[in-house]
């Protein structure tokens, strides 16, 4: 999850790797279980978590260390719950191709079969945020107030397009069209890399529901305006206008004031 | 090249020329008119008139689906995005055609049809010295007549009064606004002055109130102060100075300078969300590094160091709202902030 | 006017009609003068044309969007077509602009024509701009219509701005409330001009109503007069022209107004109506419906003004506010005098480089003219080639511009090429230095060499890329001779030689005449001269080779 390579200004930084590991298994442990009503996965067979342990230790223990504890290398995995393991894996963030500022999105290495062992291995070690109720992921939500709260939570580093933007160094938060509304509530459950954690204190279960119900909107709708250019606002229009617009318009003048044969 | 017209030779410039050493090149004049196919050849010509026509044709055409299109489709409340973008699509290519096929045609016409020889036309000097002449002698006679040269106490007096005619527009312009730089100190977080209730943090949108245990390690709440939502008046002018970001870390990350000790619980920290340079919402945490980032001009704050700034154009930390939990758990501001909130401004005082 | 209808009896219907209207009018000197008057014809002289249509078109779907906007920041509560906004709590500007989006016929295509035919305004205007500064269109008689059209340009921006502003959107919201925070910065007077602009503090209740009446009102008043006064120096000076034969500084080689310029300016209004409507057919312009209404809390990503805000609000985001920690202190640039705040990390980058640019654009006539002491009349051009340090001098400022310009998409160019924001604005840092001084000499070292291209094909002719061998066992390539109308072309040019220091009226060379001499010298001491007839004579003497192919050309020498 945790690039090494990432250049730092910050003389803290150092500090705030090596308290990585502490911060997140005693930490969030604690803190999942106060607040995100964690529970031990119980939808998970004792054979799962057996296969998931397997694959786990062919694919991931070089990094988060044989029980899953971490390493300077990775963060520990206990208490992460099984909503992460599926969104890193899910998504292909997980297991990391290369260092680099942050995990990217790319084919899934694991099925679903596979990505659902892992799961309920990294869920037996600890309690965590468990997979999300498929009711909250219906998309059957309020649109309206699902876009009031992406415009106030996550816009600014989303886009209000949900285009993706740019962070600090590299990183960047990603275009979120083409995410599956599973994928989209783990992420705020867990809050994957950078992104901050949305815990179901803060936006509420029902909450998520709307925002996911507002970016499937959007995201069937469309522009109602005709192609978007990226949604990325005016910088996009205004390349679109110099490079089209007067493209064509100086295509004309040169047939305009050219002599006919 | 000459000095054709500048009616003042003397002034002509002292431009030193090279190349005169041997000579220069005659002009050869305008090249002899080439003939077009459509000159010589009258199927041509009657292919290019065919041509034009057609294209007034499309504008026909176009305008034709133009009305045909916005009489079809009627919007309304209840119209879908669908009806929309598809009116919008028909309206706009319907006009494109309508345009470009009269635009097209005139100008295919123009360039086939019409006489194309080119002409030479000669330039006349921009101005006749004779009328310069005239007209300075009008004015002359025009400023001798008023006499105001002769009579400098009238012309003392008006230059007076004329400067003091547009006071009252001054004074009518100083009601755009009050200029009161005092409001821009006080925000929304300040104890009740009577009661001394202490304002509690609530969710923004929502307003619903923020229990310390809620803010886990690592999220990021977006705050407004309670009753805000309730305002009649002025609520998007108290929102915008009172807006914070509530962020809980690992205390022993935080570096806490003298005096502020009691400003953060438990880690928990909140800052405010307006940005010091020029005032767009720094909303961008990165839970991982601790940054802030402002997605206007990419100001980069550290929230370890207190919201120093460590990129971009910010000069000033983010002010930090002072809070503490009241006896129900949640999470109450235990002053207003300890500075003025936003960008910076010639009154502003540093705390 | 004198002449009476019993003593005159039109033969033709349009006499008949003449007739009528010129004893009433008078305006048959009018058609004589400009029916026939000649107009240059060459596609870089439209550009002013296009910015003038799409003034036209800005006016007519301006006009249909105010019958249906409203600029209240009342509050209301969205009831309307578009379902992810209906519930929320809004101003009653945004909810008119999405009422106008959606349920207006015609309403969402009449918005987004009108915001494309903004973009294209500006961008009309700039690139007209340029074309005049590098073919030298803006010397004498031309120097005060250059002006004017500097006027417009920032006329043009403050009317982009202001209707940027009006749906108090998300991001409209956001950009005032950037331009609220550069206005409070201005030393002593900054907070009152905002208060005053705002009616209080910022967001306030004023600021669509007033940015409304500048926008509908005040600015196209003032942008028409002065198109006005434009054209009206373009009439009285006439049109410029590139050099060729037949063309010098005392006539003008063109197609009468009446009909063909007619026609073809006539017609390029309806082209440039339809490209704009086809785009606003197709392409999503400023989707407010996405950026939702003004709330002081939320942002998005990708906060950006329209393009030709773009420089400004890079340079905000160039400049470092802090520094670093130097001598155990830490460095930045706001101070404090006498106990108030002064924010030079807002009003450097806010002011300086726009007070660069302008200024330089509009003391740039008199500059060239005071260091060349070039005092005549200008009609013919110059090829951009040919003034080399001017031409070096203007890619020198676009690239000082352009660098900005992206600076205000350095996220975009972060998240697009994969590269670090941070890396981006470091970058761009050096570039706003250093690209200037690269662009100058880059541009000059090319100009110079196209001016000995052209003096090489004017000598030998052009290169055909046919080898021949000649009889005694040489290789040859066959250079064709170019005819002399396209020799005039590369040779008709002036070369000026740097002006050594003249004395004035007293004898007296002073030392505001040795610094322009040294400027004289820094401006035409790298130069290359056209080619005169005798060079040409003693080339062909040479060239023996060129007999062959000269022979049957037949271009007479």
């Amino acid at each position: 999850m945790k690039s090494l390579s990432q250049k730092r200004r910050h003389p803290l930084a150092v500090v705030a790797l090596l308290v990585m590991g502490l911060l997140l298994t005693g930490a969030l442990y604690s803190v999942a279980s106060s607040a995100n009503k964690a529970k031990a996965d119980t939808g998970f067979s004792a054979a799962d978590v057996t296969a998931g342990q397997k694959l786990f230790v062919a694919n991931c223990a070089t990094c988060h260390g044989m029980g899953a504890q971490g390493s300077p290398a990775a963060p520990s995995l206990v208490g992460v719950g099984a909503a992460a393991v599926d969104f890193q894996v899910g998504t292909g963030r997980m297991p990391m191709a290369a260092n680099g500022p942050q995990a990217e999105q790319k084919p899934a290495q694991f099925n679903d079969t596979q990505t659902r062992q892992l799961a309920a291995y990294v869920a037996s070690l600890g309690a965590g945020p468990s997979l999300p109720d498929p009711a909250m992921t219906d998309g059957q939500g309020d649109a309206t107030h699902g876009g009031e709260l992406f415009r106030v939570n996550c816009a600014m580093c989303h886009n209000a397009a949900a285009a993706g933007g740019a962070l600090t160094r590299g990183k960047f938060a990603p275009p979120l069209a083409g995410v599956t509304a599973q994928h989209i509530y783990e992420a705020m459950e867990t809050g994957p890399q950078n992104m901050p954690v949305f815990s179901d204190a803060n936006i509420s279960p029902e909450g998520k529901r709307d925002i996911i119900t507002y970016l499937q909107t959007i995201e069937k709708q469309g522009s109602p305006g005709g192609a978007e250019l990226g949604g990325l606002g005016p910088v996009s229009e205004g390349l679109f206008m110099w490079v089209a617009g007067l493209g064509v318009i100086i295509a004309f003048t040169i047939w305009l004031t050219s002599r006919t044969s | 090249m000459g000095n054709p017209s500048d009616g003042a030779p003397q002034h002509g410039g002292t431009v030193a020329t090279a190349g005169q050493a041997g000579g220069v090149f005659e002009d050869p004049g305008i090249p002899p008119h080439r003939l077009r196919l459509s000159d010589t050849d009258p199927k041509a010509a009657k292919r290019a008139e065919r041509q034009v026509t057609a294209l007034f044709i499309i504008s026909v055409i176009g305008t034709v689906v133009f009305l045909v299109s916005y009489f079809a489709i009627d919007l309304g409340p209840t119209s879908t995005v669908d009806t929309i973008r598809t009116q919008n699509i028909l309206l706009g290519l319907s006009t494109a055609f309508a345009m470009l096929g009269i635009g097209t045609g005139i100008v295919h016409w123009a360039k086939s049809l019409m006489p194309d020889h080119e002409v030479s036309e000669a330039r006349h000097a921009v101005r006749n010295e004779d009328d310069r002449q005239a007209a300075v002698k009008i004015v002359d006679d025009i400023i001798e007549e008023t006499g105001i040269k002769r009579r400098p106490l009238i012309r003392n007096t008006l230059i007076g009064a004329l400067a003091l005619a547009p006071l009252p527009a001054l004074a009518v312009f100083g009601d755009l606004g009050p200029n009161a730089t005092d409001i821009l100190r006080h925000t929304m977080w300040a104890p009740n002055a009577q009661t001394g209730k202490k304002v509690r943090l609530t969710r923004d949108p929502d307003g619903t109130p923020i229990r310390a245990a809620d803010v886990t390690i690592g999220s990021a709440f977006h705050v407004i102060p309670e009753g805000l939502n309730d305002l009649k008046e002025n609520r998007n002018n108290e929102k915008a100075k009172a807006v914070v970001l509530l962020m809980r870390l690992n205390p022993e990350d935080l570096h806490i300078s003298p005096g502020r000790e009691t400003w953060s619980y438990n880690g928990i920290v909140a800052y405010s969300k307006i940005c010091t340079h020029v005032g767009c919402p720094v909303a961008l945490y990165e839970q991982q590094t601790h940054h802030l980032l402002c997605p206007c001009h990419q100001s980069t704050f550290d929230l370890t160091h207190e919201c120093q700034v460590i990129f971009g154009p910010a000069s000033r930390p983010l002010p930090q709202l002072p809070i503490e939990v009241d006896s129900d758990g949640y999470l109450v501001a235990t002053s207003d902030f300890h500075e003025p909130v936003g960008p910076s401004y010639w009154e502003r005082e540093y705390s | 006017m004198s002449s009476t209808p019993t003593s005159y009896q039109p033969p033709t219907k349009v006499g008949r009609i003449a007739e009528f209207v010129d004893q009433r009018t008078g305006l048959s000197s009018v058609t004589r003068e400009f029916g026939r008057k000649v107009f240059p014809d060459h596609w870089s002289f439209m550009f002013g044309e296009v910015a003038l249509y799409s003034f036209v078109i800005l006016l007519l779907s301006g006009t249909f969007l105010t019958f249906f906007f409203n600029p209240s920041m009342a509050e209301t509560t969205y009831q309307g077509a578009y379902v992810p906004l209906r519930g929320m709590d809004m101003s009653v500007a945004y909810q008119s602009s999405l009422h106008i989006s959606f349920e207006i016929r015609g309403g969402l295509f009449m918005r987004q024509l009108h915001h494309w035919a903004a973009l294209l305004f500006v961008a009309a205007m700039s690139v007209h701009m340029l074309r005049v500064f590098f073919t030298g269109a803006f010397r004498k008689p031309r120097e005060m219509n250059w002006v004017i059209g500097g006027v417009l340009l920032i006329l043009g921006m403050a009317a982009g701005f202001t209707g940027y502003s009006l749906p108090d959107d998300l991001l409209s919201g956001n950009g005032l409330r950037i331009i609220d925070g550069v206005v409070m910065a201005i030393p002593v007077i900054g907070t009152w001009i905002s208060m005053f602009l705002f009616g209080g503090e910022f967001p306030g209740t004023a600021i669509v109503g007033r940015l409304y009446v500048l926008h509908i009102l005040l600015i196209p008043a003032m942008i028409l007069g002065l198109v006005a006064l434009h054209l009206i120096f373009v009439v009285v000076h006439k049109h410029t022209q590139y050099p060729g034969p037949g063309r010098n500084d005392r006539n003008v080689v063109g197609y009468p107004l009446g009909p063909v310029y007619a026609a073809k300016a006539g017609g390029f209004f309806f082209i440039v109506f339809g490209v704009l409507a086809a785009m606003a057919a197709a392409f999503t312009i400023n989707p407010i419906w996405n950026y939702g209404p003004y709330d002081p809390s939320p942002v998005s990503a990708g906060t950006q003004p329209d393009w030709y805000i773009g420089w400004v609000d890079g340079a905000l985001r160039l400049m470092p506010g802090v520094i670093g920690d130097i001598g155990g202190y830490r460095q930045h640039f706001e101070f404090m005098i006498f106990n108030q705040t002064l924010s030079l990390n807002i009003l450097l980058p806010a002011l300086v480089p726009a007070g660069i640019v302008f200024t330089v654009l509009f003391i740039y006539p008199w500059l060239e003219r005071w260091i060349t002491k070039d005092n005549r009349e200008h009609h013919v051009l110059d090829r951009p080639r040919n003034a080399p340090t001017r031409t070096a001098i203007g890619m020198a400022g676009f690239t000082f511009y352009c660098v900005m310009w992206a600076a205000a998409s350095s996220d975009l160019i972060a998240t697009h090429f994969h590269v670090s924001l941070n890396d981006v604005t470091y970058w761009l840092r050096a570039l706003f230095f250093v690209g200037p001084i690269i662009a100058f000499t880059v541009t000059k070292r090319i100009a110079l060499g196209l001016q000995r291209k052209d003096r090489e094909i004017a000598l030998h002719g052009r290169e055909t890329g046919r080898i021949v061998r000649l009889p005694h066992g040489e290789f040859i390539e066959v250079h064709a001779p170019v005819d002399e109308y396209k020799r005039y072309r590369l040779v008709a040019f002036e070369s000026p030689l740097p002006l050594p220091a003249q004395p004035n009226a007293k004898g007296v060379v002073d030392r505001r005449e040795r610094r322009r001499a040294k400027l004289s010298k820094w401006f035409f001491e790298d130069r290359v001269a056209p080619v005169s007839p005798a060079e040409l004579e003693a080339a062909h003497a040479h060239g023996h080779h060129e007999a062959i192919e000269s022979a049957p050309a037949g271009s007479g020498h």
